[in-house]
């Protein structure tokens, strides 16, 4: 008998006492306030791909000349599209504000043989994000 | 009169119930006690048909995981005071695990699970007893230790929503333990580890929820392992896609057919 | 579960690896870029709280080089966190595993197209 047959009938033995297994429902996460934020951490990527999506029309729009990106601009200004982006926008900082806090368990930063608290690792990454995001609103703003 | 306390208890013999249902007892409220002392005051006095698995009672044995008030806790540690005076606590068996009995799961599979990661020293050389013990320094211990400190008491499996979607997830302690050993200076055993952890079952299957290091009571942080390991492993793909023929071959498993 | 040492000599990582990868580079990009242009033209534009750029500005700014690279960087990298993340959360929060090949295909598929439609875009430009 090989160790894998071994391994498998130690874990599903074929004569045992019943056992009761629930099953998960697919609101499994509802049940948790851990699991409810979890979830919308993940679903953060929806607002992460419509921005992407966005980007896409404005660059055609800005392809096809002044007149098509005044409409594209003024389809923005829709109250649907700024609810859209407002709610957007949040997901989208969630994502950064989780992401930066979440980054240093992937890479524990040792000095002098200790580790290095987490808040400290994360911290000037928040600092590179404001740095940057200054940059392209002045980059944006500026009028040559 | 002495303050009392009410848990709620869930009960399932697998010959008698479909499925299991709740008891309640009335229990002492005392100052000191933990929830694993009013379990013991039933079973000796109201019940002693309550089936549980409990040891050191000191938060070192990991027997005693159970679902108190939706949280998986080590009933050891977990004191009714918190809870207050004519509170309800609920206790069920550790979520995720078939039930056996009462509050007893099955633990096979985790042990499977465990074994099949080689939670142990591997070498690929066996240096003779003359030269003497592995010498570590406390910069190499650092770099494990915190991941040495898991006790097997599942309180993570329990936590983890993705042990209880897929049968087949490796889980954070035994991912844990796996880069426990991986990041042992004394240990050559990665490569052989690579094939079970770098997986859709291993480390690929988590999705850093994140509530497995919450609930840890030795503060392993598995979640925090499992993406390390995550890296490693990425960087390890990137290396053998850059170099395919320079890459290490992994060692062959001693006595497989 | 077959073991993957009967097939190789090596135990090879799997092909995951590449797509988490990408997922982590889609979200530090994602992370630090996505905010600030959303913000912008999203709501503090179309609200009139800052002046909108105009045409001539934005052309000049896009049609640099550099400016290119990095909106193919912005647009292609984030898809691919998306495809990533997506993924796993249908599997997870849907328990939809048995759809693995189509979900697969929609997410990355997806991100591929938005990738080559973003070069096109910014080659055309």
């Amino acid at each position: 008998m090989t160790d894998q047959t071994v391994l498998d009938q130690a874990a599903r033995p074929e004569f045992h006492p019943r056992w009761y297994r629930k099953r998960l429902s697919t609101w499994w996460w509802l049940g948790e306030w851990h699991y409810l934020t979890f979830i919308l951490r993940e679903l953060t990527s929806i607002s992460v791909a419509w921005f992407v999506v966005l980007t896409l029309f404005q660059l055609r729009a800005l392809l096809h000349g002044p007149e098509a990106y005044a409409r594209f601009a003024a389809r923005l200004e829709s109250p649907i599209m700024i609810a859209v982006n407002a709610v957007a926008f949040c997901f989208v900082t969630f994502h950064t504000i989780t992401w930066f806090n979440l980054a240093p368990r992937a890479m524990p930063v040792r000095m002098g043989g200790k580790r290095v608290p987490e808040f400290l690792v994360a911290a000037p990454n928040f600092v590179l994000w404001i740095a940057v995001s200054a940059l392209v609103a002045w980059l944006l703003l500026r009028t040559p | 009169m002495a303050d009392k306390i009410v848990l709620e208890i869930a009960r399932y013999a697998p010959d008698r119930d479909e499925k299991p249902s709740f008891q309640s007892f009335e229990v002492p409220l005392r100052k000191e006690w933990v929830v694993l002392d009013a379990l013991n005051y039933i079973k000796d006095r109201v019940d002693g048909t309550l089936t549980y698995r409990w040891s050191c009672r000191m938060g070192i044995c990991g027997s005693c995981g159970m679902m108190v008030n939706g949280e998986p806790k080590l009933t050891c540690a977990t004191f009714l005071s918190s809870y207050g005076k004519n509170a309800t606590v609920r206790v069920e068996p550790l979520r995720y695990f078939p039930v056996v009995r009462d509050l007893v799961t099955a633990l096979s599979d985790f042990l499977v699970k465990l074994q099949k990661v080689k939670p142990w020293l591997i070498r690929n050389d066996q240096p003779p007893l003359s030269q003497g013990e592995f010498l570590q320094t406390p910069e190499q211990l650092d770099l494990y230790k915190q991941f040495s400190m898991c006790i097997n008491c599942t309180l993570c499996y329990a936590a983890c929503p993705v042990v209880g979607l897929d049968e087949d997830f490796v889980g954070p302690a035994a991912l844990a333990l796996a880069q426990r050993y991986n990041l042992d200076s004394r240990d050559q055993g990665a490569a052989e580890r690579l094939a079970t952890l770098a997986h859709p079952d291993g480390i690929w299957g988590c999705t850093f929820v994140g509530e497995c290091t919450r609930v840890c009571p030795k503060h392993v942080d598995p979640a925090g392992a499992i993406q390390q390991y995550k890296l490693t492993a990425a960087l390890d793909w990137v290396k053998s896609f850059l170099l395919p023929r320079g890459h290490e071959d992994a060692p062959r498993e001693a006595g497989h057919d | 579960m077959s073991e993957s040492t009967s097939n190789s000599s090596k135990a090879k990582p799997s092909n995951e690896a590449f797509l988490w990868l990408l997922f982590s580079a889609g979200g530090v990009v994602a992370a630090v870029l996505i905010p600030i242009q959303l913000f912008l033209f999203g709501l503090a534009f179309p609200l009139g709280w800052l002046p909108q750029p105009r045409y001539e500005h934005l052309m000049a700014l896009v049609q640099s080089p550099l400016a290119r690279l990095y909106l193919f960087v912005l647009c292609s990298l984030p898809l691919f966190h998306w495809a990533h993340r997506f993924r796993f959360t249908l599997y997870d929060g849907l328990q939809v595993k048995h759809l693995n090949e189509v979900i697969f295909a929609f997410c990355y598929g997806g991100a591929l197209l938005g990738t080559v439609l973003a070069a096109y875009l910014l080659w055309s430009i």
